[in-house]
């Protein structure tokens, strides 16, 4: 190869900014994700916290009011609804429109775009969590949580496992309808085994055995232990982990940028 | 039109790759041997072709001829079979990241985020090039300067075909592959597209331009490639083509009085003379016109309404493929 004169490129420090610029922008003008993750576990805690038989301690919870069992649940669910309403549909969209592969033609890699997606969904999810967290403490009067480092490693873990899992719908769905669609009959049995509808602790004991596999059913309790307790034990931890790792290693070998 | 897409004044920049230290030897893009297949369709073979550096070098033929494959290969969107590609010398795929630092793209699909603002899209792709080119000047060229605060999904097909010309320039590339630059723009939009792109070749940007206008190959390119079931059927300049599809050409008109037409036919350069109502045409070869003029002038004669008629690409595609365009394009695969 002959040595060409090029100019050595200039830092694109810039580019990667813009494009979470514009992803955020996207998530702003188009908040249906965001009022649904942060609007919804919000609205659910605040009536949950004023219904007074909620707030009532309960032999079949292990002594805690069913509020102090959602809330762990509403985390899930809140991380749950805005890593799939912003990951598979919209992911699957920019490469049914040719975005990703008009991107794949720019000196930028295509990848940094679902980059820039993960970032701005990751900031809304701290904040709604922030958000959570700080209204039980301050207007429910629960106490904070015993293990912070354990809370934080459990919903790190909890959105990785979560993004595998969206990646990988969006590196199976060939349209964004089929990404709705796999996303829509992934989401509601993983709400279910969460304990959303009803709680895991009042179900039978197979259905918890389950619950303790599924993701949001490992991230429920992790958060829970996390909360009341001490750092989570190890196998919540693993299960997510390794939700993250097998998802995460589908995607990468199944997804296609055109 | 006063455009001057230049990469922002950078002074320590070089700003044509090659242009210092090599002036001539290196094509642009060199293409050898290119072969791609899907499953069992040939979609090119055997094409070669070579673009000097600052030409306008266009690649003709009806839908389904192979043109975007090859040039999608060239950009290394694509891998060929089998073949070489090389783009400043250096190869799209073994150097992709260095080679789309100073290509720009436009293609023939491709859409944007609904909500994103059109001046949101420019800033972006801006941001992805090591000296790019000045952002107000190309979207006033092409008449979007005023759209920059619109939703893209608010733009007519012609103003996102226009947004996307403007993006394949923004990185001021020193090759541009432009597919389909004009398709579905209105005739204005099409003569400011092909302005600039004119604008852009006088700074030094070599343009591979796939089209099946005729009228777009003739106006800009320098040479063309005609392409027809996946490969070259002629490659020439477009008067050069078109020579080739015909020797002949005629004139037609009104004669202010009848004339013999021995004056006519007894010219070297008349071939036939004929009566089509009012009007004559005259068929035959080299300065026709004038020597059917000058000889009815000298005779006391008067021409009207005078129309000649030259060979086109048009003619150079039937001749040399034996179908129209637009029957080529019927049953094809895009």
């Amino acid at each position: 190869m002959s040595a060409l004169p090029l100019s050595p490129p200039r830092s694109r420090r810039g580019a990667f900014g813009n494009m979470v610029l514009n992803e955020a922008r996207l998530a702003w003008r188009q908040p249906a994700g965001m009022v649904a993750g942060t609007g919804i576990a919000l609205l659910l805690l605040v009536i949950f916290g004023e219904i007074p038989a909620f707030r009532q301690p309960s032999s079949g919870l292990g002594g805690y009011s069913p509020f102090e069992i959602y809330i762990p649940i509403l985390m899930a669910f809140s991380i749950a609804i805005i890593a799939f309403t912003y990951l598979p549909g919209p992911l699957v969209s920019y490469r049914e429109l040719g975005i990703l592969r008009r991107l794949s033609t720019t000196p930028v890699p295509a990848y940094w775009v679902l980059a820039a997606q993960m970032i701005v969904q990751a900031c809304a999810m701290v904040v709604t969590l922030a958000l959570v967290v700080a209204v039980s403490i301050v207007f429910f009067g629960i106490p904070a949580p015993r293990s912070p480092a354990g809370l934080v490693l459990s919903i790190a873990l909890c959105v990785a496992a979560l993004f595998a899992i969206g990646l990988t719908i969006a590196a199976l769905a060939r349209t964004s309808g089929a990404a709705r669609g796999l996303m829509a009959a992934t989401l509601y049995p993983m709400l279910f085994f969460s304990g959303l509808y009803y709680p895991v602790q009042l179900m039978p004991a197979f259905i918890q055995d389950i619950s303790d596999y599924t993701p949001l059913g490992a991230a429920v309790k992790a958060i829970s232990d996390s909360w009341v307790g001490e750092f989570p034990p190890a196998q919540q931890l693993l299960v997510l982990l390794a939700y993250a790792l097998v998802f995460g290693f589908l995607a990468r070998r199944f997804f296609r940028w055109e | 039109m006063q455009t001057a897409v230049t990469p922002e004044s950078d002074p320590g920049a070089s700003m044509a790759p090659g242009s210092e230290a090599k002036p001539t030897s290196q094509p642009a893009v060199a293409i050898e041997h290119l072969r791609k297949t899907y499953g069992s369709l040939v979609a090119v073979d055997d094409v070669s072709f070579s673009v000097s550096e600052g030409e306008i070098f266009g690649i003709l033929g009806p839908n389904g001829a192979g043109k975007t494959t090859t040039v999608e290969c060239a950009i290394g969107l694509r891998s060929p079979d089998s073949g070489t590609i090389r783009l400043m010398g250096l190869d799209p795929h073994a150097d992709k990241a260095r080679v789309h630092e100073f290509t720009g793209v436009q293609l023939q699909s491709g859409a944007f985020p609904a909500k994103l603002r059109v001046g949101e899209i420019m800033d972006m792709y801006r941001s992805f090039y090591p000296h790019p080119a000045d952002v107000s000047e190309l979207a006033g060229a092409l008449g979007l300067a005023d759209k920059r605060k619109s939703y893209y999904r608010s733009l007519s097909g012609g103003q996102q075909q226009r947004l996307s010309v403007v993006l394949a320039l923004i990185g001021a590339p020193r090759i541009a592959v432009l597919d389909e630059m004009t398709t579905g723009l209105d005739p204005q939009a099409r003569r400011d597209a092909w302005e600039l792109i004119e604008h852009v070749r006088s700074r030094g940007t070599t343009i591979l331009l796939v089209t099946h206008f005729m009228e777009e190959a003739e106006r800009l390119c320098d040479r063309v490639a005609l392409i027809d079931s996946g490969r070259i059927v002629a490659l020439d300049t477009p008067a050069g083509l078109a020579a080739r599809a015909t020797g002949s050409k005629s004139v037609r008109f009104i004669p202010s009085a009848p004339f013999d037409e021995s004056l006519l036919t007894r010219l070297p350069e008349v071939t036939a003379v004929e009566h089509d109502g009012r009007h004559i045409v005259v068929s035959g070869t080299g300065e026709l016109a004038t020597a059917v003029i000058v000889a009815l002038h000298a005779a006391g004669v008067g021409t009207q309404d005078v129309r000649i008629d030259a060979s086109t690409l048009e003619d150079a595609f039937v001749r040399l493929t034996g179908r129209h365009m637009h029957e080529a394009e019927d049953g094809a695969e895009s």
